[in-house]
């Protein structure tokens, strides 16, 4: 298969497109090494760093204890020293143990050094329900994160985002914070094969239409992607955003879409209160007030513990058919 | 005691955007000063305040778009204490109970502000009905909740009869002149029974007169032949009041003034007709300075909203090198319009010889309801006879 | 006044008049009128500006004499020239 440019291409997963992303930069930058649980040995607890070990050696692909504080902490150590540390936390349930690592120390020494050194650091994090790992690995906390001045955040949702963003955010000066959604290991797409690194600056219009903006990004981006097809035979045409960058977020993108369609809905994994989806409808509410005809809606996790029962599990997670719901309901249907 | 509020500047304005302050809290005004300036579909216009007194303090800032009837300033009255404005809605007195009553809540308040709201309408809508002057009471709302939504009030914009505006609607400028345009033109030939007269008018005599008159006077003293077309139309009006008033509410209100409305059009596209006010009192000299005056300011952008609300007929010139003939359409709510084509030199039978004289084809559009074509020749023939007698304009 | 004075001040009063007028591109030996189309009001008050700003009185019988703004130049020489050299 080829590319409109000519390239080859391949269908791929999301799990290969981000293992092509590690050994890229491994290969292409000494500097780079992977820390991380089960990284090693194991392969990447979603078997995303499997073979690495042995074409880079455990010098570069390090098995940690299971200490987050200490291991992220190292990275950033590794980072000031003049590294390019990848550092892997399993979930984002789990990185609550380095958030003080992230938040106080990798966010904020630039700024306390008065601009001296910097924190070159890649965090990957596995993000996101439905594989039925109950309420301690489950979570959506993105936001958290996305909150923090100091750090980039970034949430791959296309297999080329995985393949690119990691690269980008390698050369980035500063923090960078990578969220994969579970869901999306094993979804498949087409990547070229002289992919390489993306902007990740802007968010991307994965679909155009004129009725209303639905406003997602992560692993929710297909459920909103399928529920947009559900609603264009209902004759209601759909822009999809997906926002690739939760921090800084790409108000631009946004902005231009609903001022166009004067209706929002945004689809956030999160829970309601505090999430990013409420950040958004207030910038929309400040930006576009008037060009709105309805109100801004949200389509959020509901606020529980993430339940283990399939059935619950499914219940509690933005799903297309609330999607579509929400949509028919900005429009007056 | 007074407010100053929004004037209605023509039939079609609904709101109108706060440009200027040109009196401060603290000013003394008289009835007749300008006090601001507001822009609307037709153009930024100077508005009068028609109270006497001290201006006390502004109620909208500059930039504010408004509807019409919003209180702007407060203006108190000579010998009126500071501060007597208790007939202004923001501050409710306080009344002191007596401790054994319980507290009613001012029942009336409530109602005041929930109809304050009008009906339930996006903020696009709002700001759409805003900028084409769509009265939000008169839709129904296809929206959530049966809100009033954009759609909405396009489509009423639509069945108006106004011009459609393809990409993004702009508030001001050509594009809102336009729309301010299309709005009174559909509505004149849709609800105007129009009816047309036309007579070819010998003017040489009055070119003549204003030859000799001109090359004894100054140029900022000379004259142009429109100005004697509006003195003549003006004094031949006095006979005619079926032309010269304005049809609201289903019935005609003749006018005991000819406030003389004059299409002007701007240079870079669309026109307006604001008025000369009681035309044909002023002498030939003053009716020139008049029309000099606000086709002036008219171009500069600037013009009383006095000027544009209250023309009670109006006269379209198309000047001298404009095309012969024009069949003018009536600025609603008149009932009439009067246009003269450009004068051109044509063989004429005077008498039993053909001689070289000047002709201009003076046209009457004029309202069915009001006035029939006998009277409407007769006036054209009134208007013919002032020309050729400019001695007495 | 010399020529070029004269010249400056006509295209000044001409862009009064005619605000939006590309001056670089008036055709000289056209219709002055019809170029910036202007209508009599237009064109007596740049008449007035004219007889403000080079001190002169332009007679209605002269108004032939500036159909272009070629002969506009030539007639406004001629009536203020013999002032000049005096």
């Amino acid at each position: 298969m080829t590319t409109d440019q000519g390239g080859t291409v391949a269908t791929v997963t999301y799990r290969d497109a981000v293992r092509m992303a590690l050994q890229d930069a491994l290969r292409r930058d000494p500097r780079v090494f992977l820390m991380g649980e089960d990284v090693g040995r194991y392969g990447g607890c979603y078997a995303v760093s499997k073979g690495l070990l042995d074409e880079f050696g455990p010098e570069r692909i390090r098995d940690t204890p299971l200490s987050e504080g200490g291991f992220v902490g190292a990275g950033i150590g590794a980072a000031l020293g003049g590294m390019r540390p990848i550092v892997e936390v399993m979930t984002v349930n789990f990185s609550m143990l380095c958030l003080d690592q992230i938040l106080n120390t990798a966010a904020t020494l630039r700024h306390m050094s008065g601009g001296q050194f910097s924190v070159p650091l890649v965090i990957r994090m596995a993000t996101g329900a439905g594989r039925q790992l109950a309420a301690q690995h489950s979570h959506s906390l993105e936001n958290w994160y996305a909150h923090i001045p100091g750090i980039r955040v970034l949430a791959p949702a296309t297999v080329e985002d995985a393949r690119g963003m990691l690269w980008s955010g390698l050369v980035d000066p500063d923090p960078v914070i990578i969220f994969e959604n579970v869901m999306l290991y094993n979804m498949s797409g087409e990547l070229a094969e002289d992919a390489g690194g993306v902007a990740i600056d802007r968010a991307a219009l994965r679909r155009r239409g004129r009725d209303l903006s639905l406003i997602t990004y992560g692993g929710s981006l297909w459920k909103t992607l399928g529920a947009a097809r559900q609603l264009a035979g209902e004759g209601i045409e759909a822009d999809v955003i997906d926002l690739r960058s939760l921090r800084p977020l790409d108000d631009a993108t946004i902005m231009e879409s609903v001022a166009r369609t004067r209706r929002a809905v945004i689809v956030d994994e999160s829970w309601r209160s505090g999430s990013l989806a409420a950040e958004i409808t207030a910038r929309i509410v400040e930006q576009c007030f008037w060009s709105l005809d309805a109100p801004v809606a949200r389509v959020c996790t509901a606020e529980v513990p993430i339940p283990y029962p399939k059935h619950l599990e499914d219940a509690a997670l933005p799903q297309p058919a609330a999607i579509v719901a929400a949509a028919r309901a900005v429009m007056g249907r | 005691m007074g407010v100053f509020r929004m004037p209605s500047l023509g039939a079609d304005m609904e709101a109108g955007t706060l440009v200027e302050w040109l009196k401060q809290p603290g000013d003394t005004v008289r009835s007749g000063d300008i006090i601001a300036v507001i822009e609307t579909q037709k153009g930024a216009i100077e508005v009068e305040v028609f109270e006497s007194g001290t201006l006390e303090r502004h109620l909208v800032e500059v930039g504010a778009t408004v509807p019409v009837g919003t209180g702007l300033a407060v203006i108190r009255s000579d010998g009126t204490p500071a501060g007597a404005h208790n007939d202004l809605p923001p501050v409710a007195p306080v009344a002191v109970a007596p401790p054994s009553a319980p507290a009613t809540p001012p029942p009336l308040e409530r109602t005041a502000l929930a109809g304050s709201f009008g009906p339930k309408a996006s903020p696009a809508a709002r700001r759409l009905a805003q900028e084409r002057g769509i009265d939000l009471d008169t839709l129904t709302g296809s929206g959530p909740e049966g809100a009033i939504v954009f759609v909405d009030v396009e489509q009423a914009w639509l069945r108006r009869g106004a011009s459609v505006v393809t990409g993004p609607a702009k508030s001001s400028g050509v594009d809102g002149m336009r729309a301010a345009i299309a709005a009174a033109m559909a509505r004149a030939k849709r609800e105007i029974p129009h009816y047309y007269l036309g007579h070819s008018v010998d003017v040489s005599d009055s070119l003549d007169w204003m030859g000799r008159w001109n090359d004894s006077h100054p140029p900022a003293d000379r004259l142009v032949f429109s100005a004697l077309l509006a003195k003549a139309v003006a004094l031949a009006l006095d006979g005619f009041a079926e032309f010269n008033g304005q049809y609201r509410d289903g019935q005609f209100h003749a006018a005991a003034q000819v406030h003389l409305g004059i299409a002007i059009a701007l240079r870079g596209g669309g026109l307006v007709a604001p008025a000369i006010h009681d035309a044909a009192r002023l002498s030939l000299p003053q009716l020139m300075t008049a029309l000099r005056d606000l086709t002036n300011r008219v171009r500069a952008g600037r013009f009383r909203g006095s000027e544009l609300a209250d023309s009670t007929v109006t006269l379209t010139s198309l000047g001298e090198r404009g095309v012969d003939w024009v069949q003018p359409v009536i600025y609603p709510p008149q009932v009439a319009i009067i246009g003269a084509g450009a004068i051109q030199r044509r063989p004429w039978l005077v008498g039993d010889s053909i001689v070289p004289r000047e002709i201009c084809q003076l046209t009457l559009a004029a309202d069915h309801r009001v006035s029939d074509g006998h009277r409407g020749g007769l006036l054209l023939r009134e208007i013919e006879a002032r020309l050729q007698a400019p001695e007495a304009l | 006044m010399t020529e070029p004075e004269i010249r400056q001040i006509l295209l000044e009063e001409i862009g009064n008049v005619a605000p939006e007028i590309d001056l670089a591109r008036l055709r000289s030996d056209r219709d002055l009128r019809e170029e910036l189309d202007i209508d009599s009001i237009g064109f007596l008050n740049l008449v007035i500006a004219l007889g403000r700003r080079l001190g002169v009185e332009i007679a209605e019988r002269d108004y032939p004499r500036l159909r272009t703004l070629e002969s506009s130049l030539a007639f406004l020489a001629e009536i203020t020239g013999p002032r000049a050299r005096a």
